[in-house]
């Protein structure tokens, strides 16, 4: 959760710690899109090449049957896998390649939108640039050294590789008596007291109560009693007391 | 109001939203339901109330996601190319030729420039033929346009499976070939003006050597019909190319990542256009251009062409009409 104060005019804003990128939208919220880095890509881009060949490899063993005419079909095969095969997918798959599917990624626009055919195209023409002077060199310089890991062609077409989002699955707290919190506690700390409750399930119970009784001492009980009186409080943020 | 409270009062809605997202996902052209913008508004609200309100971070989360996908619905390009596509062919194309008439112009200046300057200079130079391309190259060009072999060095009586193989190879070369003049505009407009030159060279090289030898009517009269289309589109991908690289040299009063990204959408339907053309010159040369009519007609249809291509850049969608 980014929580930013109030910002003075001018002041700059400080640097994100993670690589998530907030898009407004015109209703006024800000929505994070994760941007994926070189290697996810780099390995949907090799599933989506292993694809394409033997995709092709397939279909040239057919066409082989069909002679001049199995030629004529094979060199308009190869021209629109070699250069429709990204465009197809990413506008008609909700920017999913099967390989970018598989790497649980999806190419969106800048401002978090679909992408379009005019967007695609102009990535994937570009792709070209990007794969010179050899090695995709120039795609990978230049997304590892942007800050949302933009290659040339997402630079041009305005386009974002990002992790699709996963379902987010949502604990069930212990069950303990609803309590009053002993004094008032600010946003910060009532969500604090709260990922405390819902994420405990994943830690050890040793951190559990490791991390309750730092807060032993601000709501004055013993030590060990600690996660119990954190439960309780979380409890009572959430339903009624 | 507490979490538990405000997440029973409102999940209704959420799952409803959820499955009108769910409908809208599954096909693109589903049409819009009335009640899914008042809902994903509604959704926005709530996820600014969870967040204002210190909720839970899980359950910010979840609706975040929501607003997501609603957000990617209510947004998403609704354009389809089919639609605006005879609009285009009709008026948006030669338009957008004459609107960016100073790349075109460099761009033909490099290529038929280069094209008609090499050719001159092996004509009145033959040897010269010889530092642009390699022996067998030559001699395989000599082959194939030689008028005592007959038609293009094949049967007169070509298959018309033999047209087949060869319109699917010229899509395939020549558009590969604009699609790198294109891209390679990229590199500040050096690789488009060197796509441009090299390929200038090479034609003219050969059309030079051909005639000097005397292959000239056979040479000319299978070029002239689908030149009209196929060099006016190398042309055109080059300006486009050099479009996108001048937005990086001279971007003016905007960034350079802003003004690349206004070249790219220009140049980008600039080569819709160059596609078609393509396409044209393709089906010209494969069914046309190696046909067994004679040079007369030949010439006076690829004229005319010429004409048409000229004058549909020059003169279409001049006027503009109501229902476009």
């Amino acid at each position: 959760m980014l929580d930013t104060p109030a910002l003075q005019r001018n002041a700059t804003l400080p640097a994100p710690l993670d690589t998530r990128y907030q898009v407004e939208t015109p209703e006024g919220i800000d929505l994070p899109l994760r941007p994926a880095g070189l290697v996810p890509r780099s390995l949907a881009f090799a599933i989506d090449l292993g694809i394409r060949g033997l995709v092709l490899g397939l279909l040239f063993l057919i066409l082989a049957f069909f002679g001049e005419l199995g030629i004529g079909l094979g060199s308009i095969l190869l021209f629109i896998i070699s250069w429709w095969y990204m465009v197809l997918f990413e506008v008609l798959n909700q920017g999913r390649s099967p390989g970018k599917q598989i790497m649980g990624l999806r190419v969106v626009q800048d401002d978090g939108r679909p992408i379009g055919w005019s967007a695609s195209l102009i990535r994937n023409l570009l792709r070209f640039v990007d794969m010179l002077p050899f090695a995709y060199a120039f795609g990978a310089i230049s997304c590892l050294q942007h800050p949302t890991f933009k290659r040339l062609g997402d630079l041009a077409a305005g386009t974002l590789v990002v992790y699709r989002e996963q379902p987010v699955k949502r604990p069930t707290l212990p069950l303990v008596q609803p309590l009053r919190p002993p004094f008032a506690l600010s946003l910060n700390e009532q969500r604090a007291v709260l990922s405390f409750a819902e994420r405990q399930a994943e830690l050890s119970p040793a951190r559990v109560n490791e991390l309750a009784s730092i807060l032993a001492a601000p709501l004055t009980v013993p030590a060990p009693r600690a996660v119990a009186e954190l439960n309780g409080i979380a409890r009572g943020l959430l339903g009624p007391t | 109001m507490k979490q538990s409270l405000f997440e029973s009062r409102h999940q209704e809605e959420w799952a409803h939203l959820s499955g009108l997202l769910d409908q809208l996902e599954r096909s693109r052209n589903a049409p819009q339901s009335r009640d899914f913008p008042p809902a994903y508004r509604r959704l926005c609200h709530h996820l600014a109330l969870a967040q204002a309100r210190g909720y839970s971070s899980l359950l910010i989360d979840t609706l975040q996601q929501l607003a997501l996908r609603g957000h990617q619905q209510l947004y998403r390009d609704r354009s389809r190319p089919s639609a605006s596509l005879s609009s285009f062919i009709l008026a948006g194309f030669p338009r957008l030729v004459r609107e960016q008439w100073g790349f075109v112009l460099v761009a033909s200046v490099m290529f038929l420039g280069s094209l008609a300057g090499i050719g001159l200079l092996v004509y009145l130079f033959p040897e010269l033929v010889y530092s642009l391309l390699s022996a067998e190259e030559v001699s395989q060009i000599r082959g194939m346009y030689d008028p005592v072999a007959g038609h293009l060095g094949r049967s007169i009586e070509r298959a018309s499976s033999e047209d087949w193989a060869m319109f699917g190879y010229y899509i395939m070369h020549n558009i590969g070939i604009a699609f790198q003049t294109f891209a390679s505009g990229l590199m500040f407009g050096l690789g488009s003006a060197f796509f441009l030159f090299f390929n200038g060279l090479t034609i003219g090289a050969v059309a030079g050597h051909l005639t000097q030898i005397g292959s000239g009517g056979t040479f000319w009269s299978f070029v002239i019909g689908h030149g009209a289309f196929e060099l006016t589109a190398i042309t055109l991908a080059g300006a486009a190319g050099l479009q996108l690289g001048w937005a990086l040299i001279a971007p003016g009063r905007l960034t350079r990542g802003e003004a690349l990204r206004l070249a790219a959408g220009k140049s980008v339907l600039m080569i819709g256009g160059v596609m078609l053309f393509l396409l044209i010159a393709a089906f010209i040369e494969a069914y046309w251009s190696s046909s067994a009519v004679s040079s007369a007609t030949k010439y006076t249809v690829g004229a005319l062409l010429w004409l048409l291509v000229l004058s549909y850049l020059l003169f279409a969608g001049r006027v503009r009409h109501a229902p476009e």
